[in-house]
């Protein structure tokens, strides 16, 4: 069946658990350094790698990601890395890599471009936070001719018509977004995932995936009793910060938390 | 008619919120119910005759509508002796036109059954109408304001606080108006069942855009009518001041159709439009998506945003209203660059010539209405946006002109 994404999900559903998901961006703590990040979540047991595209104005994520992208931007990270970095991580497996970013750099890099580009660097496909699906016309015509797959992202206040506009324009997974907020880990995750969850698959065959933040093994594991995927990134960010500088320490961390949640996940 | 035939001069953009490729609507899928919500509810009170009547009555009452036209001869003589026509927008209820908006979009929030209002603000003009009105209509109020801004507009951060409302400084990014768009975006999508996000410029995803200029237009068509009433005819051109565009859209629209006034926005170039601090951004940005929309940006080739730069926090932004953009491509509005010197220039010759202190971020329209005089001559008519008065700036004037010196400059 489908994708390299749809595959991978579908071979976690065979093994009766959730899948794992992994965040990271690009650059971060430096282009090399975030490649080895990257490759970690996966060797720690992440089944699925996205690589943020680190930008200006984050209005999405919190002050964790902020941090990590400002880290990045500012050791001179540009799309060409983040498309080197989804090379070398896709080189040496078969977890598929996604791109996760906001529009403007797509945009003005140019879509077709973009598209074309990604694919040739063997991702499997994009999540655009800033994108609605009103705008995302041109965008998916490009990652339909690339053979990429587009993942929506859908939150507690989308109402029913809408979850159905939304699962129908994307592929791969959809992104449901556990609590109103931006991105950052926190103590629990709240009920609203499960509803949505629950909304959400009325409409759709294509997997639900939870993010926002879950942090620990046993979050993943109440997500994994109701979510196909669980998704994971500012805990990530978190672990290389507190290594200050110390790749092995982060790389390590890195490693040891997607362990944990990869136990997590196949908990429920 | 397509989709982007938009034509100057209409109510409307687009369905989606275009003006020609300019506008739509680029936000997270958390924001779409709550944006969705705003338009719906702005389309039924335009319709409501009593949205009108209520908004008409605190304008006047409230605000003083309307704002005085004002000849000023001798600043005038100074502009090649071109006759210039201030709008008094400064002598509003707040100090600026910003009080317009926030008086429309308060009215909004109260249908919208919404109790908390967030905004940003740069020169803390949008921050001080938005606690007014929160302070009139019992909303909560929190205001976002970038560190940098609160520093060189501490008296407005003084007003804010003492209308009730809480001043967070944002120290992310560039610490100015655009990571105050950012961090108020932030605090929308975790609140926004309770909150409204009264946006205060002409930026934004639709409807912001076309909601925030037409409750501006008053401007324009005040303005018009005291024009030709004052001097018989419309006026050779009609300037303003663009940061993100609110007060400039504000005073352009009624004129669109005027084929004969010159509209020309008046942008900061800080330093130098030809060095890298400046926040001229129709003049040397390229097209992209900020904050929500689609419009020209100061952005490098892997389109993260540029950091502007201007010694006015109110035009320090690296984005405009997509109706300029538009109205840029067109022909229709003309778009110089203004530097900080011409600007705190022109903001002593109107003090000394005419006792009006302006804003900063008016002065660079009065800058370029000093410029443009030159170039028509004697027997133009300008009609100049004044859009705020300059108490707020006194710190950065006095900085900039050696108040402080025991002599003074």
């Amino acid at each position: 069946m489908g994708s390299k994404l749809s595959q991978t999900l579908a071979a976690a559903k065979a093994e009766n658990r959730a899948a794992l998901i992994g965040y990271l961006p690009a650059g971060f703590p430096t282009i090399e350094g975030g490649i080895k990040a990257a490759r970690a979540l996966i060797e720690g047991g992440c089944d699925i790698v996205e690589v943020g595209l680190p930008h200006s104005d984050p209005v999405l994520d919190g002050p964790t990601i902020q941090t990590a992208d400002d880290i990045a931007l500012r050791g001179g990270v540009r799309i060409k890395d983040v498309l080197r970095t989804v090379a070398e991580v896709a080189a040496g497996t078969d977890a598929p890599v996604l791109v996760m970013t906001y529009w403007n750099p797509v945009d003005r890099y140019g879509v077709a471009r973009f598209a074309a580009d990604l694919a040739a660097a063997g991702g499997a496909g994009c999540i655009l936070p800033d994108l609605p699906v009103e705008e995302s016309e041109e965008w998916r015509k490009a990652a339909g001719e690339h053979g990429l797959d587009t993942v929506f992202v859908v939150a507690p206040s989308s109402k029913d018509p809408r979850l159905a506009e939304v699962t129908a324009a994307g592929s791969g997974f959809v992104y449901a977004a556990a609590v109103m907020g931006v991105t950052g880990t926190r103590a629990a995750v709240g009920n609203l995932a499960e509803d949505l969850v629950a909304r959400t698959r009325a409409t759709t065959d294509l997997p639900v995936c939870v993010g926002l933040g879950v942090s620990t093994a046993d979050q993943a594991a109440r997500v994994a009793g109701f979510a196909d995927g669980v998704i994971v990134g500012s805990a990530f960010v978190q672990r290389i910060l507190d290594a200050d500088g110390d790749e092995a320490a982060a790389l390590t961390a890195v490693r040891a938390l997607a362990g944990e949640l990869a136990e997590g996940v196949r908990r429920r | 008619m397509s989709e982007n035939d938009y034509q100057p001069g209409t109510q409307v953009p687009d369905a989606r919120g275009y003006f020609g490729a300019y506008g739509g609507r680029f936000i997270p899928e958390a924001l779409v119910a709550a944006v969705e919500q705003v338009a719906e509810e702005y389309e039924k009170a335009k319709a409501d005759p009593a949205f009108a009547a209520e908004l008409d009555a605190l304008l006047k009452d409230y605000t003083g509508r309307p704002s005085p036209l004002t000849d000023v001869h001798r600043f005038s003589a100074e502009a090649g002796g071109a006759r210039i026509l201030l709008k008094r927008e400064d002598l509003n209820h707040t100090g600026s036109h910003k009080i317009n908006n926030v008086l429309g979009q308060a009215l909004l929030t109260r249908r919208m059954g919404k109790t908390r209002i967030i905004a940003e603000t740069g020169a803390g003009q949008h921050g001080v109408a938005t606690a007014t009105a929160c302070a009139l209509f019992g909303f909560d109020c929190t205001i976002y304001m970038g560190e940098v801004d609160t520093e060189r507009q501490a008296l407005n951060v003084a007003r804010m606080r003492m209308l009730g409302a809480e001043v967070i400084a944002v120290k992310s990014g560039s610490r100015t108006l655009k990571d105050a768009i950012n961090e108020a975006f932030r605090d929308w999508v975790a609140n926004v069942d309770s909150t409204h996000y009264l946006f205060g410029t002409v930026a934004g995803p639709h409807p912001f855009p076309m909601m925030v200029r037409d409750f501006h237009r008053v401007i324009g068509i005040e303005a018009r009518e005291q024009v030709l009433e004052r001097t018989g005819r419309l006026p050779d051109a009609v300037v303003a001041c663009v940061g993100g565009g609110s007060n400039a859209m504000g005073i352009f629209h009624e004129f669109i159709p005027d084929a004969g006034v010159r509209l020309i926005g008046c942008e900061a170039a800080g330093e130098g439009a030809e060095t890298p601090r400046h926040a001229a951004t129709l003049t040397k940005g390229d097209p992209g998506v900020l904050h929500g929309s689609r419009t020209y940006v100061l952005q490098d080739e892997d389109g993260q945003t540029i950091e502007s730069h201007s010694i006015s926090a109110g035009l320090d932004y690296p984005g405009v209203g997509p109706e300029h953009a538009w109205l840029k491509d067109t022909g229709r509005a003309e778009y110089r660059p203004v530097t900080d010197d011409q600007a705190m220039q022109a903001l002593r010759l109107l003090s000394r010539t005419e006792g009006i202190i302006p804003a900063i971020e008016s002065a660079h329209a009065l800058a370029g209405a000093l410029v443009l005089g030159r170039e028509l001559g004697p027997e133009a008519t300008i009609l100049v946006s004044l859009s705020g008065r300059g108490d707020k700036d006194m710190h950065t004037a006095a900085e900039y002109f050696g108040l402080y010196d025991s002599e003074g400059k």
